[in-house]
């Protein structure tokens, strides 16, 4: 009989070792995107726009046409890209810190003026590159090292729900939260994905999958223990699910 | 025969940009700018282009990152709080070595200062703004039809050097009506946007890396060196003045811009008075023309600079012509531009 290939590494990414710590989960949201451009046959035609934070480096690891952005800028820096070129395929891919703390503003309006652009964000629950400092998703009594007595929403306000609020804009297409922590999770996780990239593609507005990730080196967990704590403490907070699809689609 | 039109400075500004092929605008209101995306608005749809109002000028000169990491002719224009927010950004652009044009109608600041014409963003606009070690190229017109020209020249450079390129005006030249003729811009695409820009992974068949990030301290210091080499270049092959009764002048005055138009008017008085006085008028910012300090005819006594500022040019003039002549500042400011009698008066004074 011969040998079948059932597994390989997708054509979308280069064959390096990321940076990445030991249990941090962006080796396998980065995995789920460069699945995701080969299967829609996109690769050269697609542009991604990293972030600052811990996947700044996103360009080493995805093999298409990418732009380094400055600090919470990526969606701006994609809208632009994708109206100039709009047959090409545009996804920025962005931490918590990024996107929902200095880039809020670029968030919002990106998906409130219906941007066909594909965001991938990336829910870890704390600044990764810098350090382990609060970030607007750590969660209430979570330790931090600018709040390591726990967060206190009396003086740091409460953990933003970033999905649920972008769900309320009119022009968004597809808006999901999924979960990389286990890999129960994952095929859901790459289904939102796909149906995210698929949404630019049909031309039905912005779409964007938050994935509530690991950052076990931050945490101060174990890979394991991090893992767990996803599903134990964020799951509950961050509920996964579909927030806003394509008119005439029913949510997941 | 060119087409001669009585315009609106920022809509004269606004037109030339686009006869020179940039049909990408993004941008966000202040005055005295408002004009320029208000035209674009109207008339890039008419060429098939984009108007993109942004969210702040922050989210502008980053969507002008992603317009111009394409290799299209992309623009904005701003007033000067709204260049300061974007100080960030430009050095992106910069560091990334992305052509672009960026028209900075300067207003009178600091802070949010006010709404009227000024000259106080020189230093921001020569010196950096942004942070880092690079350079904007900095084109400074002095009437409506140079500033209709130099935006046309402005691609090309910007172009030429894959940098930014910032047409420095004033709410005088936004705000004023004049004549203004449009030449034929050769749009020539001098960046080969093939080699570098997103889009063309399937022609080049390898993808595009459009950053200014450089973590490995040799490369990023060879990086630094490269942009530098850029602006040498700059400093070698793009250095704009004009030298105006010259000749024999005793006394030379030295202003940009608006100011240099009202000087004129002085100067002409002051022939006639029998006064020997002269104009170099810079017209690129950067590369600053100090040649032509360095090398002033023997006749000149005295150096006068006037600016609608306390005093920002004059440290590249005091550069060029050095401390054997004496140099004397004249400058209004807070939305107050000198008059000709006052410029009159000054060099007067300075004649004995």
């Amino acid at each position: 009989m011969s040998e079948v290939k059932i597994f390989e590494r997708p054509k979308s990414m280069y064959d390096v070792i990321t940076h990445y710590c030991p249990g941090c989960t962006h080796g396998v949201a980065h995995r789920i995107v460069a699945e995701v451009i080969d299967e829609l046959g996109i690769q050269e035609r697609t542009f991604g726009v990293a972030p600052v934070g811990c996947s700044v480096f996103l360009y080493n690891y995805i093999n298409t046409d990418m732009y380094e952005a400055a600090h919470g800028r990526a969606p701006a820096v994609a809208s632009a890209a994708k109206r100039v070129r709009p047959e090409m395929i545009g996804f920025t891919y962005q931490g918590d810190g990024d996107l929902a703390s200095i880039g809020m503003a670029e968030i919002v309006h990106a998906a409130n003026r219906g941007e066909h652009i594909t965001v991938i964000f990336i829910n870890n629950a704390i600044y990764g590159m810098t350090g382990g400092q609060m970030a607007p998703t750590t969660l209430l009594q979570q330790k931090a090292t600018t709040c390591p007595f726990g967060r206190d929403p009396g003086v740091n306000g409460y953990p933003l729900r970033v999905s649920e609020m972008l769900a309320t804009l009119a022009a968004p297409g597809y808006i999901a939260r999924a979960c990389v922590a286990k890999p129960k999770y994952v095929p859901k996780a790459k289904a939102a994905v796909r149906k995210a990239f698929q949404t630019q593609i049909d031309g039905k507005g912005f779409s964007m999958v938050e994935l509530l990730s690991t950052c076990p080196t931050n945490w101060g967990m174990r890979p394991v223990d991090a893992a767990d704590w996803v599903e134990e403490k964020m799951i509950p907070y961050y509920p996964l699910g579909e927030f806003k699809v394509p008119d005439g689609e029913v949510k997941g | 025969m060119a087409e001669r039109m009585l315009m609106k400075g920022n809509e004269a500004l606004a037109e030339a940009a686009i006869r020179a092929g940039c049909h990408y605008f993004f941008g966000y209101p202040i005055t005295p700018q408002n004009e320029i995306p208000e035209y674009m608005s109207r008339h890039l749809p008419e060429v098939g282009g984009v108007y993109l109002q942004a969210e702040s000028e922050v989210a502008s000169i980053n969507m002008v990152f992603g317009g111009a990491g394409t290799g299209k002719r992309v623009m904005t224009s701003s007033s000067s709080p709204g260049i300061s927010l974007m100080a960030e950004g430009i050095s992106y652009v910069a560091g990334a070595e992305l052509p672009c044009v960026i028209m900075n109608i300067v207003r009178g600041g600091p802070g949010l200062g006010g709404i009227l014409p000024a000259q106080s963003d020189y230093f921001q606009a020569t010196k950096g703004g942004g942070h880092g070690d690079y350079r904007l190229l900095v084109l400074a017109p002095s009437t409506l039809q140079e500033g209709v020209d130099l935006t046309m020249l402005a691609f090309e450079l910007a172009e030429k050097y894959r940098n930014p390129v910032m047409l420095l005006g004033d709410g005088f030249m936004g705000q004023m009506m004049e004549a203004v003729e449009f030449k034929e811009c050769p749009i020539k695409e001098s960046s080969k946007p093939e080699e570098w820009a997103i889009g063309y992974m399937g022609q080049r068949g390898k993808r595009a890396l459009v950053k200014s990030l450089y973590l490995d301290p040799e490369e990023l210091e060879q990086h630094n060196h490269k942009l530098h080499r850029k602006y040498e270049a700059m400093a070698q092959n793009e250095v704009r003045y004009e030298s105006y009764q010259m000749e024999d002048a005793e006394i030379v005055l030295t202003a940009y811009g608006t100011t240099a138009r009202i000087a004129r008017s002085a100067i002409i008085n002051l022939r006639e008075e029998g006064i020997p006085v002269g104009m170099i008028r810079p017209i690129t910012l950067f590369p600053f023309p100090y040649a032509p300090f360095d090398a002033l005819p023997k006749s000149v006594k005295n150096v006068l600079v006037v600016e609608m500022s306390m005093g920002q040019m004059i440290d590249d003039v005091k550069i060029g012509v050095g401390k054997d002549i004496p140099i004397s500042f004249f400058g209004r400011c807070g939305g107050i531009a000198p008059s000709v009698k006052e410029i009159e008066d000054q060099i007067r004074k300075i004649a004995g």
